[in-house]
């Protein structure tokens, strides 16, 4: 009973990694059909923001919750005015600067950090399920995943800003004819997404380690849920972070974590060849 | 065995036959004449720079020191350093170049025993001097090869006694999913039943993996008495994080192969996630030896910035450099067979790890390991054993019957 | 008309030209060092070809063409070593991805997926070959003789042998002159390819997919034969990389090896066969150059060359300097610059 509660906990923490993980890239997707593979170092900078700023003295809280997402929110921002703006419309090229940006980030970081940093300590202790132990750090990063999900669809349909991103995402000639400066749209997307993916990296920082290649390690499940969703932010990475999340907690349960991740891949698969434009594509289509 | 093995040689193998037969007379390009060239492989950016980067600074240090003392045979000596990039291919191709057109005398180098086995064929069938240095899962047998690095029957077959001697007999292992997991997992297994204890379960892990929730359910409903880790690379480190942040820390205990072994895992993870954490290894910043504290003193003022990680890997790498000079006056010669007689000689070094031979028969280092259990990034020495044999590599290899062995042996534990 | 395709054609006797003197003198010219080095640039133009096929003339970008690479590499490896020769091998290598390539794509094309859905596919399909090859580390993996050894690959690898020698392992100089052969009997084969009337199809099918299936050719089908060329390409450019090095390991699924075929191409230039072999050697060797000196990251230096490319010469390096050529050629004849669109 407690060993099935434990589970269970555990499955729901990995549909709320992949949330965390996929919201950035999906809002920069779903907007803008920019596939940012840079969005792994977007997380590794915001972890390395939380290692240096706690190491100066600041609260971990300021640090993750704060300073993470404003500092890669602003690189994002100056990313988008250097290399994204000139690459709109050229899905493959923006996908292959974003490479290119992720490779010089992970050189840049290891040349000027080192390959060392400490960690930083993680705020919470162990929770008792039963006879088992969770981390209380879980329970904290599943509420994350839901305010990342609430925050987007809140600012989606209820802020004018929410209004004028949706509509830019329909038909930006005709938003641009109403008055509305589409670049500014942009970047101002781009930032946000920077910015998810700064807060995402700040959220692991304690749980996982800090080193300049850990953005290599989440990319490709980040993208994976991303596409499978298809082009609506909220329903598309609820939907696929859950289904995809899920399945493969359930796998690596009963196998090992290398059939856990194959059954992530096979499904996605599966659901790509039953829905090609992701599953907002044909199901949800009225949703954002 | 050796015949068809030379069959199927490298490539680079009939490419030596192309040398010497059909195109003899290509000039090559001309060596300068009063350097003696060293080669150093190894990865100094990819996954394992962590580890790769204090080696060859520490390399590099060697040859200045070599240098200081008048050189070698009153040739100065120089290093010739390649990044692999961790790429087995250019593992390959740095290999070749260094065997070939740099003509190097010796190379240090290789990492993982994949890298390993890329480039040891390489450098045997090229007659190059090869020093590997690096901790591995044991049973190379190649006579061009002197293997400076602990294998599980040095280590594992100490820790395992020693740990399960303070907390207990049920052992839970959790191991990296390639050749070095799978087989160091085995010795585990074997050492822990021949202790009257239990594995009760062995749970192997991609490199790739960072996520470790369900695992750390699995282990606490196996309620074992230890945790044996045999987890590489920086994707695994998530696991003592995740551990602590599930307040497993103080439940069940720790002992690891690897944690520490190339250095980065104590400065990334926090001392209060990484205490208690026991391992045993062939060298500690924190042997308590003259020979020791001058060798730490020297690194710090060569490198007093950025001063690199002081581990079993980079320790060796600076003996592997010594054993060689040493062998290099003693022989009065670069030839490579008068240098592998010199040291198959069973000279013992006093080194900072404490005193070392090379094993004829294996050409792997007796040496002397140490149990230590961390506390504030410092290894608090407990244990030390002197002059231990690499015994699982002498069940399958005797390079003294069999000079021409060109092989890495399965140890086969059945 | 006319004149443009002879034109053409003397772009393409131009390269094979160069291609035979290359295959000729470089064995007697270049010292076994550099032979050797040649060799593998052969191999991984053959590798660089095949996507460039598919993406350049018929519109099919694939994230996974390392999937191909590897599953030849392995199948080359795995045959070889059971079979003690090398000639049946190399086919079976060939044979099998133009198989899995052919299922693959029936699952895709069949399935309507288009541009970024279909690179995921391709991508996804090739991480899953990727993981679970490199799971295959324990004693139970094992097919015939030959152990996969999950992340440390399989050792040893048969060198090829000529077909008509089965007995005598290739020299060096002899293996660079095969593989040359080989990488120009593609490059010539994929030119006729590209002018029948199924390229001209292909090109239809790349500009415009409706109208093409309104003209009444079958889209998908079509599609399905360039993937299965391709895959089929990518396959034995896997089993020369495998014989070339003599090992084979995971890395030849990963999502770098990709994405370098990505790069190769997009640098040398989409939409041209010549341009991708370009790529592979200026990246290759910049990349070899860069790991022997220690001075800067190799990342940062790489990194900023994809961003320099896309960014500046979105066209690619050879369509680029060739309408540079062309550009000065025609200013040098005299006021007809213009004229020609470049």
């Amino acid at each position: 009973m407690d060993y099935s509660l434990v589970v269970a906990i555990e499955l729901v923490r990995e549909v709320a990694g992949l949330i965390l993980i996929a919201t950035g890239l999906a809002v920069i997707f779903g907007m803008m059909r920019v596939i940012n593979i840079a969005h792994g170092e977007f997380m590794m900078l915001g972890g390395y923001t939380v290692v240096l700023t706690t190491k100066m003295g600041v609260n971990i809280w300021v640090a993750i919750l704060i300073l993470a997402p404003l500092a890669v929110g602003i690189f994002g921002v100056i990313v988008e005015r250097c290399i994204i703006r000139h690459l709109y419309g050229r899905i493959i090229d923006s996908l292959l600067a974003t490479w290119g940006l992720s490779l010089f980030l992970i050189g840049f970081v290891t040349v000027v950090f080192g390959n060392t940093v400490e960690g930083v300590s993680n705020p919470f202790g162990g929770f008792a399920v039963g006879q088992y132990k969770v981390a209380g750090y879980t329970f904290f990063l599943i509420f994350a995943a839901v305010a990342f999900i609430a925050s987007v669809y809140l600012t989606l349909k209820y802020t004018k800003a929410g209004l004028i991103a949706r509509a830019t995402m329909q038909n930006s000639d005709m938003v641009e004819a109403l008055g509305v400066n589409s670049k500014h749209v942009y970047m101002a997307t781009f930032g946000i997404g920077a910015a998810f993916a700064g807060l995402a990296g700040g959220l692991l920082a304690p749980i996982s380690g800090v080193v300049p290649g850990m953005g290599a390690l989440l990319i490709g499940k980040a993208f994976i849920t991303v596409v499978t969703g298809g082009a609506a932010v909220v329903a598309g990475t609820l939907s696929a972070s859950t289904i995809l999340g899920s399945i493969s907690q359930a796998v690596t349960f009963a196998t090992n974590p290398v059939y856990g991740d194959a059954a992530l891949l096979f499904v996605a698969l599966i659901l790509l060849r039953l829905l090609p434009q992701g599953i907002t594509g044909r199901i949800f289509t009225r949703s954002i | 065995m050796t015949r068809d093995i030379s069959r199927r040689s490298m490539l680079k193998g009939a490419a030596a036959v192309g040398a010497a037969g059909a195109l003899p007379m290509l000039p090559f390009a001309a060596e300068a004449a009063d350097e003696i060239l060293v080669g150093g492989l190894h990865d100094l950016s990819g996954f394992l720079d962590f580890a790769g980067i204090p080696m060859n600074r520490i390399m590099l240090m060697a040859i200045e020191e070599i240098n200081a003392k008048g050189g070698l045979l009153g040739k100065k000596v120089r290093g010739v350093v390649y990044d692999p990039q961790s790429n087995m291919s250019m593992y390959s191709q740095f290999a070749t170049q260094l065997a070939l057109k740099d003509k190097a005398t010796v190379v240090m180098g290789g990492i993982t025993s994949a890298s390993r086995e890329t480039i040891r064929p390489i450098f045997h069938r090229f007659k190059t001097l090869y020093f590997y240095n690096t901790l591995y899962e044991g049973g190379v047998c190649d006579r061009n090869e002197i293997s400076l690095g602990t294998t599980p029957a040095q280590t594992v077959e100490k820790l395992v006694p020693y740990t399960m001697g303070l907390w207990g007999k049920k052992v839970y292992t959790i191991a990296a999913d390639y050749n070095y997991g799978q087989i160091t997992a085995a010795w585990v297994k074997r050492y822990v039943e021949q202790n009257g204890g239990e594995v009760v379960s062995t749970d192997f892990f991609p490199l790739d993996v960072t996520n470790f929730g369900p695992t750390i359910s699995k282990i606490q409903s196996a309620k074992p008495d230890m945790v044996m880790s045999v987890l590489v690379g920086s994707g695994h480190l998530g696991f003592y994080n995740q551990w602590a942040a599930a307040g497993m820390k103080n439940e069940i205990p720790i002992a690891s192969t690897t944690f520490g072994a190339g250095g980065a895992e104590i400065e990334i993870i926090k001392p209060e996630v990484a205490n208690g954490i026991i391992s045993c290894y062939g060298y500690y910043p924190t042997v308590d030896t003259p020979e020791n504290k001058a060798w730490v003193q020297q690194v710090k003022k060569r490198y007093p910035e950025k001063t690199p990680l002081l581990t079993e890997l980079s320790a060796f790498t600076w003996e592997g450099m010594m054993i060689w000079a040493d062998a290099v006056r003693s022989a009065g010669s670069m030839d490579r067979m008068k240098l592998l007689e010199v040291m198959e000689s069973g000279k013992t070094y006093t080194m900072p790890s404490g005193k070392v031979s090379i094993d004829p028969k294996t050409h792997h280092a007796i040496r002397d390991v140490y149990i230590a259990d961390l506390k504030d990034k410092q290894f608090v020495i407990k244990k030390k054993f002197s002059q231990v044999q690499p015994a699982d590599t002498q069940l399958v290899c005797d390079l003294e019957k069999t000079p021409n062995a060109n092989k890495h042996y399965e140890i086969s534990l059945e | 008309m006319l004149s443009n395709i002879s034109k053409d054609w003397l772009g393409v006797g131009f390269v094979t030209a160069i291609g035979l003197a290359v295959l000729i003198f470089v064995p007697m010219l270049f010292d076994l060092f550099e032979v050797l080095q040649m060799t593998k640039y052969v191999v991984l133009s053959l590798f660089a070809l095949s996507l460039a096929y598919i993406w350049g003339f018929g519109g099919i970008l694939s994230f996974g063409q390392a999937g191909f690479f590897g599953l030849g590499g392995y199948t080359f490896a795995v045959s070889a070593i059971n079979m003690g020769q090398t000639t049946i091998p190399f086919l079976m290598a060939i044979a099998m991805c133009a198989l899995f390539a052919a299922a693959l794509g029936y699952f895709m094309f069949y399935g309507r997926l288009n541009d970024v859905y279909l690179g995921v596919v391709t991508l996804v399909v090739t991480l899953i070959l990727w993981k679970l090859i490199n799971h295959t580390a324990g004693p139970e993996f094992i097919i015939g003789k030959a152990r996969l050894g999950g992340f440390n690959g399989v050792p040893s690898i048969p060198i090829m042998t000529l077909p008509w020698q089965p007995d005598m392992e290739m020299e060096p100089s002899q293996m660079f002159q095969y593989f040359m052969a080989i990488l120009i009997i593609v490059y010539l084969l994929l030119h006729f390819l590209i002018k029948s009337k199924f390229g001209r199809v292909a090109i239809s099918i790349r500009e415009n997919e409706i109208r093409t299936s309104l003209l009444g050719y079958d889209v998908r089908l079509y599609k399905l034969w360039i993937f299965t060329i391709g895959g089929a390409i990518g396959g034995a450019a896997g089993a020369m990389w495998a014989t070339y090095q003599t090992f084979i390991d995971p890395n030849a699924f990963s999502l770098e090896v990709s994405a370098k075929c990505l790069i190769w191409v997009m640098a040398g230039g989409v939409g041209t066969l010549f341009g991708p072999i370009v790529g592979v050697i200026a990246l290759e060797y910049l990349s070899l150059k860069l790991g022997e000196t220690s001075f800067l990251n190799n990342l940062i230096i790489l990194g900023t060359i994809l961003m320099f490319l896309v960014l500046l010469l979105p066209k690619g390096l050879f369509p680029t300097f060739r309408d540079l050529v062309i550009k000065l050629w025609q200013r040098a004849r005299g006021g007809t610059s213009g004229e020609r669109p470049s």
